[in-house]
């Protein structure tokens, strides 16, 4: 029996334990992609609504967002089980509760101590709890099974009311009973090395009984026995420890089988905690009337991403007005956002990247439609201090974050860089980004790039290998910001254009919306040139 | 150390054999006789083993040593005798055959075990387990002369160590006293073999009986609740772990399956009696030094295998040319390998008057490893070890001397300047002309005017006392100060200047300056990443 409610065949990668009331989440902690992930994107919020207060949930959901799904077919199989659950809250949350009841048991199965007779003891009374929740859990297979229809919990049901018979039930007491010893234990045993008795096994057999012939030694013995003097200590101690051995290998087997039933719980329990956040996080967004979808996961290699009214899920939460954008930039596999600062390209780049995680992790998100290939692998390259230095060491810092994202880059990722490497003077600076996302390109990796540094975006804007879709934070004609994005071409930064306006005095003003000078794409051509100079050997 | 012999100490007093007359001399597998090494071990770490790297490496030899000591004393003391040192290559040469390294490492692995049960029968008080103990001991003894002496006559073994050692051994197995021991061991341990028993536990009562065909309980057990199984199952009594030794109640216990089965144990104590003493004492002592070779031989099998070549150098004189093709760092290669990393090979040559390489160049564009691979070389060859490259010929050593930076950020500049010094005049008091000294990057935190001075005033005395060395410096003048110094450079791809080749070429040195450097130190430039993910 086993749950494959997060996985049509799979299991996660972490546990629960509890200790008195709490349930605890154990496993592999977030890799540093994962950890990137939470911060620059900012999920914390999600997950809060996704936890209503309770810290086991929180845990379980950020585990399962973080280990995104690539596989469309897997994700619509977890999207088809969230959807049973939303029909069928009651009835799932119900199962919860007897998972939660399993789960907290658990504890009984941790002992302090570890006498064999203990173990067992301890692992009969266990099964025999278990055994009541199971006989509970199949019963909402027999009720309310017929109301779901994804794969996921048709499977679960169908193999509760397989494996779980009352015939099997019945098979179980009598297990429990026998393992009580009435006969005393019987092992048989090799000669091993030493001569010391080896490969004991269990056995089981009522008593052998000698028969009369060879007890009034009219045949050769074939038996000894003897009873151990009374007031012999020591030799009553070898004895037990031997008992001991003997029940250990079955205590094994018991608490190992009570550990089974266990796991089995705590994976449905995860699996359950899973989908009940998202409900939690459903009602919050309801309660917020924010419009969500189930987006369209297409295959890491089919370069889709396009969507409508998409907006920042962790905003919403927070009840502050989402602005919507819609965008469609399908087969370009690269996105490229400028625009001045404070005009809502880290708020849409968020939107996507959290829409993205949501989708691979086979929720819905907030947008009216979001269609997307699956990412193999998801990054984020963010500028961590929003007002950055000129300082060699910042630079330094990311190169060397970017140097652990290119260890684990593989085709069909998708990077989200954010005011990356403007941590130095803009023609360097562009020079090591135009470089990164070029090679990305041409590597078969998706790049969603938001910067304002002119001379990197008009590189890449009359780059002619790479398709494109280019994004501006938008400005009303009176310079107002309006948070939306639109397509077009990058201007000239607008600080530089803002100070030169600012300081006055000039004879003419150049206009950076203009049409662009016929020299532009030469400028790119001549600072590669100029750094492939500085790079060449100087005799 | 006594010879192998051709019969066991114990049949000696009771089966004089007519043709044992010739008189075999010692066979060692670590030099020949006659010769020992000198010094005769010392075996501790040299000075220059952390800077050249070589703790690295040997440090993992010594980890998959039976015998770490006597394995770490011998990669530790470079020899003198160039006889040793041919001696020991041929060995290896040998041993580097699979097949017979295969079997040799078999060999090894049964005489530890007869050693370690040895051992165990001091502390055993039960007779019949001593007996046992003695038994088993006894079965892994032969097993191991067998399949060392198999080995060796089908090995077709060309050195000198493993045919002497081939021809004592077949002398023995033919021997009475051992065709008498493995025929009888073998009869023990089948009859034994065959014995399985029943106890039965209720309350203070104890049952030994036959086996009678039982099932086994706890699988069933396990078979009812297996359904729940999550993931790969655990074997639930590997875990469980027996008593040291049986106590009274095992004691009482097998006396009981003893008298169930009179006859086997009967014959057992006889066969005791008898062989109490047949392990004979040379056969032992060629545990660990066949532990030797093998663990070294094991070592570098990751680096062959990727297709890096090993060779036995050829050891001349001192102030003869030295030559070495497609050789490399030996530590770097072990964890470049490890991760899958390809590894650049070098030659290097210095002939005539020429004694010091003084390497200038980019960073990280290989200097460095090319004054420890120049080190290692020395050392590796001179234990009689093969040798990374596809051919050597290098000049007999008395001493390595190195001198690297030391990161001790916390000393003061002006402090750690004057340590620097100390340290080289040291050297240079105690070098001679058969020396191989490797200095890398001295005077690193001075300004350029000291370095030039120092490195000058340094490089005029090492030219002086003719020894031979690496000199990494980023001071090209130095590279051009007379006719004893090579100047070798670190080299940039020709097409790339930002892409390193990690090549060390003969050639004038030349400044290299760079541009987007910092973002190449990352492996960021559009080459670098591209190649990275088409990995």
């Amino acid at each position: 029996v086993k749950a494959h409610l997060l996985w049509r065949d799979g299991d996660v990668d972490f546990t629960v334990t509890t200790t008195h009331a709490s349930i605890n989440v154990e496993g592999p902690e977030a890799s540093p992609r994962a950890q990137a992930l939470m911060q620059d994107l900012q999920l914390q919020p999600v997950l809060d609504a996704m936890a209503q207060g309770d810290p086991a949930l929180r845990e379980v959901a950020r585990r399962v967002m973080l280990d995104s799904l690539d596989d469309p077919a897997a994700i619509r199989y977890r999207q088809d089980v969230l959807a049973d659950c939303m029909r069928n809250e009651t009835v799932v949350r119900q199962m919860l509760a007897v998972a939660t009841e399993a789960v907290t048991l658990d504890r009984k199965l941790t002992w302090w101590f570890k006498t064999p007779e203990a173990v067992l003891r301890r692992s009969v009374e266990a099964l025999q709890l278990f055994v009541g929740l199971l006989r509970r859990l199949r019963a909402v297979a027999d009720d309310h099974g017929e109301s779901f229809a994804s794969e996921g919990f048709t499977t679960l049901f169908a193999s509760l009311r397989r494996e779980l018979s009352d015939d099997y039930f019945a098979q179980v007491e009598e297990h429990l009973e026998r393992l009580r010893f009435p006969d005393g234990v019987l092992i048989s045993a090799h000669l091993g090395p030493g001569l010391k008795p080896s490969r004991y096994v269990l056995r089981s057999g009522p008593p052998a009984r000698v028969p009369l012939k060879e007890r009034l030694r009219l045949e050769p013995q074939t038996e000894y026995h003897w009873d151990l003097p009374p007031r012999d200590e020591a030799g009553s101690r070898a004895l037990s420890e031997l008992n001991g051995q003997a029940i250990s290998m079955v205590a094994e087997a018991a608490s190992q089988s009570a550990r089974h039933i266990s796991s089995f719980f705590v994976m449905l329990w995860i699996e359950l905690a899973f989908y009940a956040a998202c409900l939690n996080l459903l009602a919050h967004l309801r309660g917020l009337n924010r419009r969500v979808c189930f987006p369209e996961p297409q295959p890491p290699d089919s370069g889709k991403l396009h969507f409508q009214e998409l907006g920042d899920t962790g905003l919403a939460i927070k009840n502050v007005a989402v602005v919507g954008n819609s965008a469609d930039a399908d087969g370009k596999p690269l996105v490229m956002i400028t625009g001045a600062n404070s005009g809502g390209k880290s708020t849409f780049l968020r939107s996507v990247g959290i829409a993205q995680v949501m989708m691979q992790a086979g929720m819905f998100v907030t947008a009216e439609a979001f269609t997307a290939s699956a990412a193999r692998r998801l990054f984020t390259h963010f500028i961590r201090d929003e007002d950055p230095t000129m300082t060699r060491g910042k630079l330094d810092e990311e190169l060397n974050r970017m140097s652990a994202i290119a260890d684990e880059l593989i085709p069909g990722s998708l990077v989200l860089f954010n005011e990356s490497f403007a941590a130095t003077n803009e023609r360097e600076g562009s020079e090591i980004a135009g470089q990164i996302v070029r090679a990305l390109l041409d590597g078969g990796v998706r790049v969603l790039f938001v910067t304002h540094q002119y001379t990197l975006a008009d590189a890449l804007h009359y780059d002619l290998v790479h398709p494109k879709l280019f994004l501006r934070a938008e400005r009303t004609p009176d310079g107002e910001r309006t948070f939306k994005l639109v397509e077009g071409p990058p201007l000239r930064t607008s600080f530089g254009e803002d100070l030169y306006r600012r300081i006055g005095g000039w004879r003419s003003t150049p206009s950076g919306d203009g049409p662009r000078p016929a020299g532009a794409a030469g400028v790119d051509r001549r600072s590669r040139q100029a750094a492939d100079g500085k790079a060449g050997t100087i005799p | 150390v006594s010879a192998v012999p051709a019969e066991g100490p114990q049949a000696r007093d009771r089966d004089p054999r007519p043709e044992s007359g010739r008189q075999d001399r010692p066979v060692s597998l670590l030099h020949p006789a006659g010769h020992q090494p000198s010094p005769p071990g010392g075996g501790t770490k040299p000075d220059y083993f952390d800077d050249l790297n070589l703790d690295q490496f040997v440090d993992e030899v010594i980890a998959r040593s039976t015998h770490p000591e006597q394995t770490g004393a011998l990669l530790y003391s470079p020899l003198a005798d160039t006889d040793i040192i041919r001696f020991r290559q041929g060995v290896f040469g040998d041993l580097a055959e699979p097949v017979l390294r295969e079997r040799a490492r078999h060999v090894v692995r049964l005489l530890s075990n007869v050693r370690r049960r040895l051992h165990s029968l001091v502390e055993t008080e039960d007779p019949h387990e001593r007996q046992g103990w003695l038994l088993d001991a006894a079965a892994t003894y032969c097993e191991a002369v067998d399949s060392l002496g198999d080995a060796l006559r089908s090995g077709g073994v060309r050195s000198q160590g493993l045919t002497l050692l081939s021809e004592t051994l077949s002398r023995y197995r033919h021997s009475g006293p051992y065709t008498d021991l493995a025929s009888e061991v073998s009869a023990r341990q089948e009859a034994l073999g065959r014995i399985r028993y029943c106890v039965r536990i209720s309350g203070r009562k104890v049952q030994v009986s036959r086996y009678d065909g039982q099932a086994d309980y706890s699988q069933e057990v396990e078979e009812v609740f297996h359904r729940f199984q999550q993931g790969a199952a655990s074997d639930y009594w590997v875990n469980y772990r027996l008593p040291p030794a049986l106590g009274r109640v095992g004691s009482q216990i097998l006396t009981q399956v003893a008298t169930l089965h009179p006859d086997e144990f009967e014959s057992l104590a006889l066969f005791c009696e008898r062989h109490h003493d047949f392990a004979c004492e040379q056969m032992m002592l060629l545990e660990g030094e066949l532990d030797f070779y093998l663990s070294y031989l094991d070592n570098v099998d990751p680096l062959v295998s990727a297709g890096l070549p090993f060779c036995y150098p050829t050891i001349a004189d001192a102030g003869t040319d030295e030559e070495v093709v497609q050789t490399f760092d030996i530590a770097l290669a072990s964890k470049l390998i490890g991760a899958g990393q390809s590894v650049v090979l070098n030659d290097f040559r210095l002939e005539g008057a020429e004694r010091i390489f003084v390497v200038t160049g980019p960073n990280q564009g290989g200097k460095t490893t090319f004054g420890r691979t120049f080190g290692q070389l020395h050392h590796l060859a001179s234990l009689g070890c093969p040798v990374p490259g596809e051919s050597a010929t290098l000049g007999r050593q008395d001493r390595i001397f190195t001198h690297f930076q030391r990161d001790e950020g916390s000393a003061e500049p002006r402090g750690r300047l004057e340590d620097d010094l100390r340290r080289i005049r040291h050297i240079l008091e105690k070098a001679t002309s058969h020396s191989v000294i490797v200095i890398n990057e001295a005077f690193a935190s001075t300004t350029l005017d000291d370095g030039r001075f120092l490195g000058t005033a340094i490089l005029h005395r090492l030219i002086a006392l003719g020894a031979r060395g690496v000199y990494v410096t980023f001071v090209d003048e130095l590279a051009s100060i007379g006719p004893q110094v090579v100047s070798v450079v670190s080299t940039v791809a020709d097409d790339d200047a930002a892409r390193r080749t990690f090549k060390i070429v003969r050639a004038p040195a030349n400044g290299l300056a760079y541009a987007v450097a910092l973002a190449e130190k990352y492996d960021l430039t559009y080459e670098q990443l591209k190649r990275t993910l088409e990995r």
